[in-house]
Parts: C-alpha cells; structure tokens; sequence
C-alpha cells in the first residue's frame, strides 16, 4: 500500500461526565490512501462523527482525545494546539457538512465564503483566488459559475448548495476529505449525483476521503473500503466487496441482512435485536454480545480482540465463515 | 435567519440602481408598504428628524441666542398678540420670552442626539459582550452575564441617575455644562447595554454551533475574525429591533433625567428639561409652556415604538 494520508492509531476520545468517563470513540485505527474512500458506519451513536471531529480538532469540550495518534501525511496532529492546528487542518483537511442549509453562511456570497477560504491557505491575490473559486465551482458542475459566484445561499437549490459546500472543500486544495453523512438531508437522485461527483473529484486530484454514513447503499456506491463502527469500537475493517458480501462480524452481517434488497422479495426484513448500549451502560467483555446470536460465554467476560488495519478481519472471537449466510 | 434583506442591505444607488429598485420591491418593503401604522409612523419620525436636523433654518427664533430676546415678549399665549409688542408666536413663549415652537426644535436635536448615541453606545458595548459572552463561554461568559443580571435588579433610570451623579461629581465645575450631554449618553447607554448583550449571546449560541461557523474554524480563521465577519451579521436583526424599541426608551430616559433636573442643563435644553421649566407654571394658566414640549415628545415617543413594534413582526418569519 502507498503512503497513507491520513492514519489514525488507537483512537480514544473521552467525555467525563457526572456518570463517568465515556468513550466515544474507542481504539479505533485505520488508513486511508491517496485517491481511497474509506466508508465509516454504523448506528446513531456508535462514534462515527465523534472520529471525524477528533480528526479536524473540532471536538467541543469536554470531550478530548485521550489516547492513540493522528497522522496526516505523516505529521502527527493530535497533539498541536492553537495557531499551528489552525494552519495546517484548514490547509490538508477539507469538511463536507451533513446539512446544506447551515453550512453556508446565508448573509455572504458564496463567492466570498470561496475566496475567504482559498486567501486563507493559498499564496494568491484577491483576483487569482476569485478565479478560482469561479474554477472550483465549474468544476462541481454549477452550471453558469461565473454569475452564480455573485449568488446567496438561498438561491441555490439543496443539492446545489451541497456542490457549493464540497466546491468549498476542495478549493484549498486539502489533501484529505471528511464528508460527514454529505447526503442525508439529499433526496434520492441528488445523493447519487453528489456521490459520484465526491467519487470522481477524489480519484481524479488523489484526495483522500473519509465518508461518515449510516446508509449502506452510499457505501456500497462509493466507497473502496468500510469500516464498521459499534458502541465506539472498529468491529469490521475491509475491502467494500468483502465486507457487503461476506461480512465476518456478527454486526455487520445483522447489518447486512436488515438492508431491504429486492433480491430478497416479500420475506421479513431481518433485525438485530435489542439497541445499542448506552455509553454509560456497556455490557462486560465485547459490547455487541448481547445482541450477538452466536455470543458464548467468553464473548461476555474477555473484551473483544482489537482490530489493526491492514487484518481484513473482524473484532470478534468467532468470525463467520465466508460462507455465512444471512439470515 | 430570514430571507428578507435588512436595512443595512440596501445597495449604495450610485453603484447599481437597480439593485436599489430590487430593494424597494423586497418583501421587507412590501410589508412597510402594506402596513399604514408603519408608514405613518415611520412619516412622522422621519419629519421630526428633519426638523430637527433643520432646527436653524426652520425656526423663526434662536433661544439660545440671548440678544434677540426680549423679556417683554414672556408669557405670550399661542396665536395671541402680545400685549406689549404686539409680536404673534404660534406656540407662545416661556416666561423668559423664548419661542416655545424655536425651543421644541432645538430641545428635539437635543433629545434625539443624546438618545441616538445612547443606543449606539449600548448597542457597541451590548454587542460586544454578548458575542464575546456567546462564543468564548466559560468564565469570561458567567462574568459578563452575572454582571449583566446584577444590573437588570436595579431600575434602568436608577443605574443612569447613579452614573450621572458619579460623573458629576468628578468633572470640574467649569465644565459641568458642556460635559452634561455627553455624561448623559454614557449613563443612558450604560443602562441600557444589557438587553444588547442578552440577545446577542442568546442568538450566538445559536449560531456558533451551525456548520458554517466550524467550517470557518477549520479553515483557520481566528475567533474574532468569526465573531465579526460570520456571527455578527447572522445576529443583527433582532439587534435592529431592540436599538429600534430603545431609542424610544433612551429619549425618554433622557427626558425623565432632564425633568428630575439632572439632565440636560437649562443652556442646553432638551423636551426633558423644557416639561420641567413648563411644569411651574402649569397652575398659573400658561399651559402652552408645558403641553408643547410634552406632546411632541409623546408623538416622537410614540412613533419610534410603533416602528419598532412593526420592525419586530416585519423581522419576525415565525409571525408572518
């Protein structure tokens, strides 16, 4: 594997609370290439976001990253404070936000917010950086960039403004992409459209892309590896074929078998029982053995084996075979 | 946030006047026009303005001139010759002789200028600290903000005569009468900043967690930068609407001091002080003295808070 952009290693943010410490994010170690997409899922709650911020530095206190390092091609993160975070996250990391409608200041021109980020990190004159918010713009496909550059927020369109906001991604040219769930507030045809525009706009400048969903078939769309997050633990880390089609953790197959396919017909949709524990309140030993069909008693006592990148494998004392089935 | 452009919107005409044509048919102006209350009040606030602003070429007297006064004029009744020199003043004069109409143009400068700057100067500190409550949080926030809820216990015009009287008693006497306006707006503008730094604070917390203002943190722009060029703005409007309802409460606080007598100085008089001099002559039968001055400043009353009540529902998209 080339050089990672982005890599993350034994990740553990911290929230102290009157109820004790949770741990949102928990031990959690990936990579993500030059040019990959790395789809992050799970349920609500299961830290996915949590690792993003963690990422970009914009954790809200109190919670903290309290253990494990952040490497962004090669310069460790984590740990810088204050002017020199500020330098460099804005230069190597781009944001894509969730919501279209408040990621945009609505009182500034979109070419403003454009220009007021491409001065912020590229050496250019006020004229240089106009031009290329205009190019950034043609480049997501908005038609007639040119004038539009003069526009308001509100007088784009939902999955407009969301070119808009990955247009303002990109335009400093980070070398690292973090879409938190880019297409949730997106009807249908537009999520496709943005991810194939995320999919093509990565592949072609090489940009790294973590993708934070909890719909599977964004995943499937788009990403070229998944990492499945429980409870704020990495439970399955592979290649997106394997893990769709031959999940070896539990969760993911339950996942995988309560996703509606029409291949399935008019059988009843699998689900996993039970919910996710609370933060507060997780079971002893692997947090999933309670909902697991196949727990035995060690699932309940051992905490579950942690998962490096590059294993392939699940988190699990007991991987499905490859053959597993669904149910 | 609502679509409708804010005032301080409006396009410079000089630069592109259709943008100025956009504006006038904006829905910000079309509820104006639609609402008579708005229009009319909004006439007679901008007329009293104008008069005042024109007060030296409107008035037929300059009171503040004591050469062309003639003590033989005093007491002249509206509309009624004078006894002695047989001149006519429309609204009489005072017992000194001045023309009441001249007095009230010159008292609604003083009015509207010590409330104007009043709110201005709340509206500086008001802001200021609400964003800086509002965003940086913590410490600096529970100071501010306890200070803030200290102040609202005590009556506005309490905190303004207390202000008023420490600042009196530090300036030299010589220049008690010059500094008395500007001491004037410091107290009012001093009463009045809390109501700027609640709401700003309250609406900043809701903006600092939109996605626009983290994406302006990962971009690296420093936290002034974001409170001035992305919060700021996104908190104006119920701002404009506060600075709109108080201007009405500073001119009247303003006239309130005058009238207690710790306002604005006889020199210098406002429709405060002019309601204070009218008032000892109430029970001799010179009414005019009293009840000019004190129906102009209920019209100017008036009118700004009927404005403000319509800014506020005009800025208001839950009300609409």
């Amino acid at each position: 594997m080339t050089k990672p952009i982005l890599s993350i290693r034994d990740l553990t943010v911290e929230i102290p609370t009157r109820y004790g410490i949770l741990r949102p994010v928990d031990g959690v170690s990936y990579d993500i290439a030059p040019g990959e997409i790395l789809g992050v899922v799970g349920e609500s709650g299961a830290g996915k976001s949590m690792a993003g911020n963690a990422v970009i530095g914009l954790l809200s206190p109190p919670a903290h990253i309290s253990k494990g390092e952040i490497h962004v091609n090669g310069t460790r993160i984590d740990n810088l404070k204050g002017d020199a975070m500020r330098k460099l996250r804005g230069k190597q990391i781009g944001m894509v936000f969730q919501d279209p409608l408040t990621s945009l200041n609505p009182l500034l021109r979109i070419g403003d917010q454009l220009t007021e980020t491409i001065l912020a990190h590229l050496d250019v004159t006020r004229d240089q950086a106009q031009q290329r918010a205009i190019a950034a713009l043609e480049e997501v496909g908005i038609p007639g960039a040119r004038e539009r550059v003069n526009s308001y927020p509100h007088e784009f369109s939902g999955g407009m403004r969301q070119r808009v906001v990955i247009a303002l991604a990109l335009c400093a040219e980070p070398s690292l992409i973090i879409a938190d769930e880019p297409t949730t507030a997106l009807d249908v045809s537009v999520q496709a459209q943005i991810i194939a525009l995320l999919k093509q706009l990565c592949r072609t400048r090489d940009t790294a892309v973590m993708l934070i969903t909890h719909d599977m078939g964004v995943i499937a769309e788009a990403a070229d590896r998944v990492a499945v997050m429980y409870a704020g633990k990495l439970v399955e880390l592979g290649p997106v074929r394997d893990v769709l089609t031959k999940p070896s953790h539990p969760y993911t197959d339950g996942l995988m078998g309560s996703t509606p396919l029409a291949s399935r017909g008019k059988a009843r949709l699998h689900q996993i029982p039970g919910a996710m524990p609370r933060l507060d309140n997780l079971p002893t030993g692997c947090a999933f053995h309670p909902r697991c069909p196949y727990s035995t008693d060690k699932c309940a006592a051992d905490p579950a084996p942690t998962l490096q990148d590059g294993g392939g494998a699940a988190a699990c004392f007991f991987p499905l075979p490859h053959k597993a089935k669904v149910a | 946030m609502t679509d409708t452009p804010l005032p301080q919107d409006a396009p410079l005409p000089e630069k592109d006047p259709s943008r100025l044509s956009l504006w006038w048919q904006s829905d910000f102006m079309y509820t104006f026009k639609r609402s008579p209350v708005a229009v009319v009040s909004f006439t007679v606030f901008a007329l009293i303005v104008l008069a005042a602003i024109f007060a030296p070429l409107i008035a037929p007297y300059n009171p503040f001139d004591p050469g062309s006064l003639n003590l033989m004029n005093g007491f002249s009744a509206p509309m009624t010759p004078n006894a002695f020199t047989g001149e006519t003043f429309w609204l009489g004069t005072d017992d000194q002789g001045r023309d009441v109409f001249s007095t009230i143009l010159y008292g609604m400068r003083i009015s509207l200028f010590v409330g104007a700057a009043a709110v201005l100067f709340a509206m500086v500190l008001g802001i200021t600290l609400g964003l800086l409550a509002g965003y940086v949080g913590g410490w600096t926030e529970t100071i501010i903000m306890r200070v803030a809820d200290v102040q609202l216990t005590f009556p506005a015009i309490l905190v303004a005569m207390l202000i008023f009287g420490v600042a009196k008693g530090i300036t030299p006497v010589e220049y008690r009468d010059q500094m008395a306006i500007w001491v004037l707006i410091i107290a009012i503008g001093l009463s009045d900043w809390v109501q700027f730094a609640r709401v700003v604070r309250g609406a900043t917390l809701v903006e600092k967690n939109k996605e626009y203002v983290q994406a302006a943190r990962l971009i690296g722009r420093t936290s002034p930068a974001i409170m001035l060029r992305h919060i700021l703005p996104n908190v104006l409007s119920p701002v404009l609407v506060i600075a709109t309802i108080s201007l009405a409460l500073a001119i009247i606080a303003e006239a309130t001091l005058s009238f207690l007598g710790v306002g604005a100085p006889p020199t210098q008089p406002s429709l405060g002080t002019l309601i204070r001099i009218g008032q000892g002559f109430l029970f001799s039968g010179e009414w005019w003295i009293l009840l000019f001055p004190a129906v102009t400043l209920l019209v100017l009353a008036l009118s700004v808070n009927l404005l403000g009540d319509w800014l506020r529902d005009a800025l208001n998209p839950r009300l609409r």
